[in-house]
């Protein structure tokens, strides 16, 4: 494994020094797979591209798997950019709409839904679940499978006789994936078909390498830390700007109203925790969804100005560099229908699943906890409170009712064991504590 | 992933209790017996008792009661609810066989489940002494002895002390081997079987927790001995299959552990809960009527749910007094999540009738649709009859 | 659960009585199923202490094992267990019906037979079911004198057939929407809400005192009396449905009992001459008599309480997709005959990574086409998914005809479809009906000003340029659309357990490898 290296002072350095080593395994150790762990925002998706282009120009015929249509397309038109001159395949469903219309307009690009179309092609992309029914075609010499820990053993299963050797790359500190049935009579075995496709990869080849991205380019200075001991405290990492390189303003000062206060807060500090007062509410709670759109409206108002080090000039916060983040569906349509009545569009509105492996500049968080007489394990899923507290390039505000430390200390802790299964650090009960008393330095309180 | 996990790493802070003085202890201690009751002795809690103090750690009745000693059992039958809680005899003669079995042939079976086949001499000191205070001071003395010494060495139901709330507690595990490297591991012997290497998930659940207690015990010794350091893998023993041949899985309880600290951290809030209680109130299940206690009980508030009745001795005892109050979380802690600051059975039904409740509240309106919605349903099918 | 079925459950606390949660059975219910009401030893895995079985509710069968760690006895019980399982099961095996069925291996059609029914078991509860796997699991691996000589113990001849049988109902059981296995206490919680939690609803007396009181006794009186009653000597009025007994019973009743009985045993050991022989023996029968009438005091309150329940089940009418589900069952069953028929080993302790897949894959499909099916078939089921936002149901106001653009129009006619249900509609989102019980797909348009959503009807309505008669609904139909497909999809075809990937530890050791369990000698007195 990668270790962290403080020898390494520059992150720049260490990131380059581990992508090297990645690359270097990957191509040329004898192991047949190599695993990535990358934490939110270390570079995954240019690792992938990169990867690729030197497995095609080193001319091994490459499969890539990932989870999802959308992936999928990003993929294919980052490689497209990248290289435009490598011949790429996108593998589709035969249902109607399958691929994202953009790709239409790149020549280098095939697409089909019958892998024999594309054989030959120096990378084929789908995702896990078309790869599955591909059958009967020549091996490839390699595959790059991409968000390997959101994938289930089983979706491997079914397409690891389609490769000789693969890179898995993914995030652990993200949503495990889940079954819908129980899958308690497996648990404990090595290949238990609905636990992540790494887990299962690694028990039963444990000599493979492993490396890890020790740097995240999105989570500012103000993030990094907290994320980091939160959700991956044994494998840290940093951020790759320092204190300053990020900042946020507003054209429009503050109208001393909390709204304001807590979004002067975040841009100032990076966090901001907007409490309303302890109530227990239903999941669709009205006075923090308004509370949710009414920060958004109030971003977009001031005139919000983002500074990185991507760009010389002060950026505009525009809606589309906006996205509120909920843990329920109907949570995320009933923010969706307070923004329209508010006359807000274009603003990302969707659920910490939806949310995976997606950026921001700012993000507006409806704590999962808020409000609720009950922790359940689906609350304190600590993957859930990960996604949410690491989209953002600049600032996270967080919309929560108070009481939340009370729900936890009094959450039972009863959980089965299943003998021969590794237990996953941190929980959710500590990783929401530290989240929380690192909010709670942040706070604004509002009684609407 | 890593070998090197360790809990060392600094916690979430914690609200901050004011750290107890002797003075206070005693303060606390001397209420703590008059609530009990001045003649009733404390019923000593065990490991099994601390582990469930996470089952319902909101529940402000348990954790006094718990902390007073007092034997809830007794309590629940005074109040004419008595828990119904029993060991049959012949799970409680299997199982001292089974652990007899366990711990044969001076600890080389136990040891072969260590999978070390050749321990050496395996040293099995005596651990026998007068009173608690004397096995646990013979105890801590063998881990020093056996740690300095450097080989195997198997101690048999040792005798550990915690300090809860202001008082001593014993602890007795089953077993606990220190290796050559001065490394102590916790064993716990159950008797439900593993079986094609999988056991019941409840009861290994309720084993780690029971065994996170010793480790937090055994950490204490560990801390003023030098070279010693707890396992925070316990062995878990139980027969194999069908036979009553033993079996063994390490289990990891560094999560039991992290939450039974923190109940224990929590349980000095028995002192702010006793505190709130009007003066001269006692649980004495000598002295006292069923009125008396009934009203006792009723001033230190419960926090109901339907696992209390397999956790609590009081379970049916809340139950009754939760239903009477038309809790919605008699239904169940799940059922509580949808509805709000609706809290009764009362208020939900007249929520969904129409008969209360704001209709612009998410909650009312959902209960108004799901009324109306089974009620439509429930016409048509019986129109189709 | 749903708000729907939290608020049927608050309606039970206030009425005292349970309320319904469907309209019509959503399981399957033999005309002669097999019930079996099992009881085991405290302490010990695998070790019965006795059973009721049978198929009617006045021809029990009782099985008593007088004492429990007695290996021989255990086995007698075992193989009574077998000859009244086994012929049950057997009775299903020959009447068949050929079904043309395509050949995953070739693709092409062949004739297979198909049980025309399938012998289906009830138990009283949950821990019933636990209970045939372990049943199953401690059996299938015994070695008879046939098969192994040299055994030190050996089974009864049918007893391992047994434990194949009820692993394999055991394993069906987790398959949701599955028939051949059945505990009582599910049959009653899928039907009715009680006004406790479902924790309590595990207790069969305590669910039966809210769903069928005698004397219209309020349900939270009469569950407490069966949950904690005890008569004068501290005996439980309602006994535990097993397979776990009560404590107080073992203690006070049942132990006292087997220590005579092993004392009788003793005495017949010990007798020197042919008179105290003959007393010894009385003595020993007496004492058996009195385990085996312990035995059915426990067992007999669970047994009617069984019946009671499938006897309320049997007042709801089936649901129009049960059949097709029992099919479903009718092939598992069919499948195992064959595979006992041709000789296969039993089932292995634990699946191999490819079989782990593939029962993980068909469950989730099962579960899939539960839910549909559940909703489809039962208004009451339905109208939880409609608050869920999940399905709606309205009135059609306008059809406006439409047609595809290409060179041969198809049809593709435009709805006005007014709800007041809040379904979650996106444009493009596909929906489904029910068209003679096949599923027809639309999809959101958009909706109207008032409210109203545009649909598009996208198929079966024929190949010509004019939809299909009957089709296409009409102005003021009213019609149930669903936003979940009414089929499963079938998932990718898994590799041959041969072919297992690196990645997932390469094939399997063979299934030969299954020892027998090892045995004990302590098992026997």
């Amino acid at each position: 494994m990668t270790v962290y290296d403080p020898a390494v002072p520059d992150p720049a350095e260490a990131a380059a020094k581990a992508t090297a080593e990645i690359l270097e395994s990957t191509l040329r150790s004898a192991a047949r797979g190599v695993v990535v762990d990358s934490p939110p925002g270390a570079g995954k998706s240019t690792l992938v591209v990169r990867a690729a282009l030197e497995l095609a120009a080193a001319g091994r015929p490459l499969m890539v798997v990932a989870q999802t249509n959308a992936q999928v397309d990003d993929l294919v038109l980052r490689l497209a950019e990248k290289e435009p001159g490598l011949e790429v395949g996108r593998l589709h469903s035969s249902d109607g709409d399958p691929y994202d219309k953009a790709l239409d307009a790149l020549e280098q690009v095939r697409k089909s839904a019958k892998a024999g179309d594309l054989a030959g092609l120096p990378v084929v992309v789908s995702t896990a679940a078309k790869w599955a029914h591909v059958k009967n075609v020549e091996p490839w010499a390699h595959a790059i499978v991409d968000e390997a820990y959101q994938m289930r053993s089983d979706a491997l299963l079914a397409v690891a006789g389609l490769f000789e050797r693969a890179l898995f790359v993914g995030d652990p500190g993200q949503l495990d994936p889940f079954s819908v049935v129980g899958a308690d009579q497996w648990a404990g075995l090595s290949y238990d078909p609905s636990a992540s496709a790494v887990s299962t990869l690694l028990a039963h080849n444990p000599e493979l390498p492993q490396h890890r991205l020790p740097v995240s380019w999105r989570l500012p200075a103000s993030a990094a830390p907290l994320v980091s001991d939160a959700f991956y405290p044994y494998t840290p990492f940093r951020s790759g700007t320092g204190p300053g390189d990020r900042r946020l303003s507003f054209g429009v000062a503050s109208d001393g109203s909390a709204p304001d206060r807590v979004l002067d807060e975040a841009a100032e500090s990076g966090w901001g925790l907007l409490e309303l007062p302890a109530r227990n509410t239903p999941r669709t709670d009205p006075e923090a969804v308004h509370a949710v759109a009414l920060l958004v409206r109030r971003l977009l108002d001031r005139g919000g100005a983002a500074v990185s080090e991507r760009a010389e000039e002060p950026v505009p916060l525009t809606a589309g560099r906006i996205a509120v983040g909920t843990a329920h569906r109907d949570q995320a349509a009933a923010v969706r229908a307070a923004l329209a009545e508010l006359g807000v569009s274009g603003v990302t509105v969707d659920t910490a699943n939806r949310l995976q492996g997606r950026e921001y500049d700012v993000t507006v968080v409806l704590h999962p906890l808020s409000g609720r007489p009950d922790a359940t394990a689906f609350h304190l899923e600590t993957g859930r409170l990960c996604v949410l507290a690491s989209r953002h390039r600049h600032a996270c505000v967080v919309v929560c009712r108070a009481g939340v430390t009370d729900l936890l200390d009094e959450h039972p802790s009863t959980e089965p064991v299943q003998l021969g299964v590794a237990v996953k650090f941190p929980d959710g009960w500590e990783a929401n504590h530290a989240v929380l008393s690192h909010l709670s330095e942040h706070r604004v309180s509002w009684t609407p | 992933m890593s070998a090197s996990l360790d809990d060392g790493r600094s916690r979430p802070a914690q609200t901050t209790d004011p750290v107890p003085t002797p003075a206070s202890r005693r303060r606390t201690r001397e209420r703590l017996a008059e609530l009990r009751g001045p003649s009733v002795p404390p019923r000593p809690l065990d490991a099994r008792a601390l582990a469930a103090l996470a089952a319902n750690p909101g529940c402000r009745r348990r954790a006094l009661l718990d902390g007073a000693g007092v034997d809830k059992g007794a309590l629940a039958s005074r109040l004419g609810s008595p828990a119904p809680f029993g060991q049959s005899q012949f799970a409680i003669v299997r199982g001292n066989s089974f652990e007899a079995k366990v711990k044969a042939d001076g600890g080389r079976e136990l040891l072969r489940l260590f999978g070390v086949e050749d321990p050496g001499t395996v040293s099995v000191p005596e651990l026998s002494a007068s009173g608690p205070e004397g096995r646990t001071a013979r105890t801590a003395l063998a881990l020093r002895e056996a740690t300095a010494a450097g080989g195997w060495t198997l101690l048999d139901h040792p005798l550990l002390t915690l300090e809860v709330a202001g008082s001593p507690v014993h602890l007795e595990p089953d077993a606990v081997v220190v290796d050559p490297a001065g490394r102590w591991t916790v064993v716990e012997i159950k008797s439900f079987p593993m079986l094609d290497g999988a056991a019941d998930a409840a009861k290994v659940g309720a084993a780690a927790r029971q065994a996170a207690v010793y480790v937090l015990a055994l950490e204490r010794v560990a801390a003023v001995t030098e070279g010693a350091e707890v396992g925070h893998g316990v062995l878990l023993v139980c027969p194999k299959d069908f036979s009553n041949l033993p079996t063994a899985s390490v289990v990891d309880v560094r999560r039991q552990r992290a939450v039974t600290r923190r109940q224990l951290d929590r349980l000095t809030r028995v002192e702010e809960i006793a505190g709130a209680l009007p003066e001269g109130l006692t649980f004495d299940v000598r002295e006292r009527s069923a009125e008396e206690l009934s009203a006792a009980v009723e001033a230190v508030p419960h926090a109901y749910a339907p696992e209390c009745l397999a956790a609590c001795e009081l379970g049916f005892h809340c139950r009754g007094r939760a239903r009477e109050a038309g809790e919605v979380q008699t239904l169940g802690r799940s059922v509580r999540g949808e509805l709000g600051a609706l809290t009764t059975v009362g208020a939900v039904l007249a929520a969904a009738r129409g008969e209360a409740g704001d209709p612009e509240d998410p909650a009312v309106a959902a209960l108004r649709r799901a009324r109306a919605l089974r009620q439509e349903a429930l016409t048509e099918a019986a129109a189709c009859r | 659960m749903s708000l729907i079925a939290h608020l049927a459950r608050m309606e039970a606390v206030e009425s005292g009585r349970a309320q319904p949660l469907a309209t019509v059975r959503h399981r399957h219910l033999s005309e002669r199923p097999l019930v079996l009401v099992p009881l085991t030893t405290a302490g010990e895995a695998g070790a019965p202490l006795g059973a009721l079985v049978g198929t009617g509710p006045d021809e029990p069968r009782l099985l008593v094992v007088p004492q429990p760690r007695d290996r021989e006895l255990r086995f007698a019980f075992l193989a009574e267990l077998a000859e009244e399982v086994l012929p049950y099961v057997d009775g299903y095996a020959d009447a068949v019906e050929p079904v043309e069925r395509k050949d995953p291996a070739t693709g092409e059609k062949v004739q297979v037979e198909l049980c025309l029914d399938a012998p289906q078991l009830i138990v009283p509860s949950r821990a019933g079911i636990e209970y045939v796997r372990l049943l199953g699991r401690s059996t299938r691996f015994r070695r008879t004198a046939e098969q192994d000589p040299d055994t030190p113990y050996p089974a009864p001849p049918r007893v391992p057939l047994l434990g194949r049988w009820l692993t394999h109902y055991g394993e069906r059981a987790r398959v949701p929407g599955s028939s051949l296995l059945l505990a009582a206490t599910d049959l009653l919680n899928r039907h009715w809400a009680t006004g406790q939690s479902s924790l309590e609803d595990q207790h069969l007396g305590a669910l039966l005192a809210w769903i069928d009181p005698y004397d219209d006794e309020p349900g939270a009186e009469a569950a407490y009396r069966a949950e904690l009653g005890r008569d004068s000597r501290g005996q439980l009025l309602c006994p535990p449905a097993g397979p776990a007994t009560d404590p107080a019973f073992d203690n006070r009743l049942l132990a006292p009992a087997i220590e005579a009985y092993d004392r009788a045993r003793q005495a017949v050991g010990a007798a020197e001459d042919g008179e105290t022989a003959d007393a010894a023996l009385a003595a020993l029968h007496r004492a058996e008599r009195e385990v085996r009438r312990l035995v059915v005091s426990q067992l007999k309150p669970t047994w009617d309480a069984t019946w009671r329940a499938l006897g309320l089940l049997r007042e709801l009418p089936e649901g129009a997709r049960v059949a097709d589900r029992w099919t479903r069952d009718r092939w598992s069953f069919t499948g195992h005959r064959d595979k006992v028929a041709a000789g296969e080993p039993p089932q292995p302790r634990r699946d191999d990574a490819v079989t782990a897949a593939a029962k993980l894959a068909a469950r989730e499909q099962a579960q899939g086409r539960l839910d549909a099916q559940e909703a489809l078939d039962d208004p009451l089921v339905l109208a939880g998914r409609r608050l869920a936002g999940e399905a709606f149901t309205g009135e059609v106001v306008e059809v406006t005809p439409a047609w595809t653009e290409a060179r041969r129009p198809a049809p593709r006619p435009l709805l006005t479809f007014r709800t007041d249900d809040r379904p979650r509609l996106e444009p493009g989102t596909k929906v489904y009906r029910s068209l003679d019980g096949r599923p027809q797909t639309a999809e959101f348009v958009a909706p109207e000003e008032d409210g109203a959503l545009v649909l598009r009807l996208l198929d079966k309505m024929g190949r010509a340029k004019e939809p299909a008669e009957g089709t296409v609904p009409e102005k003021g139909e009213r019609i149930a659309w669903t936003l979940f497909e009414h089929d499963q999809r079938t998932g990718p075809k898994l590799p041959a357990p041969e072919d297992t990937p690196w990645t997932h530890g390469g094939p399997p050791r063979s299934a030969d490898g299954e020892l027998p369990d090892a045995v004990t000698p302590e098992d026997l007195l």
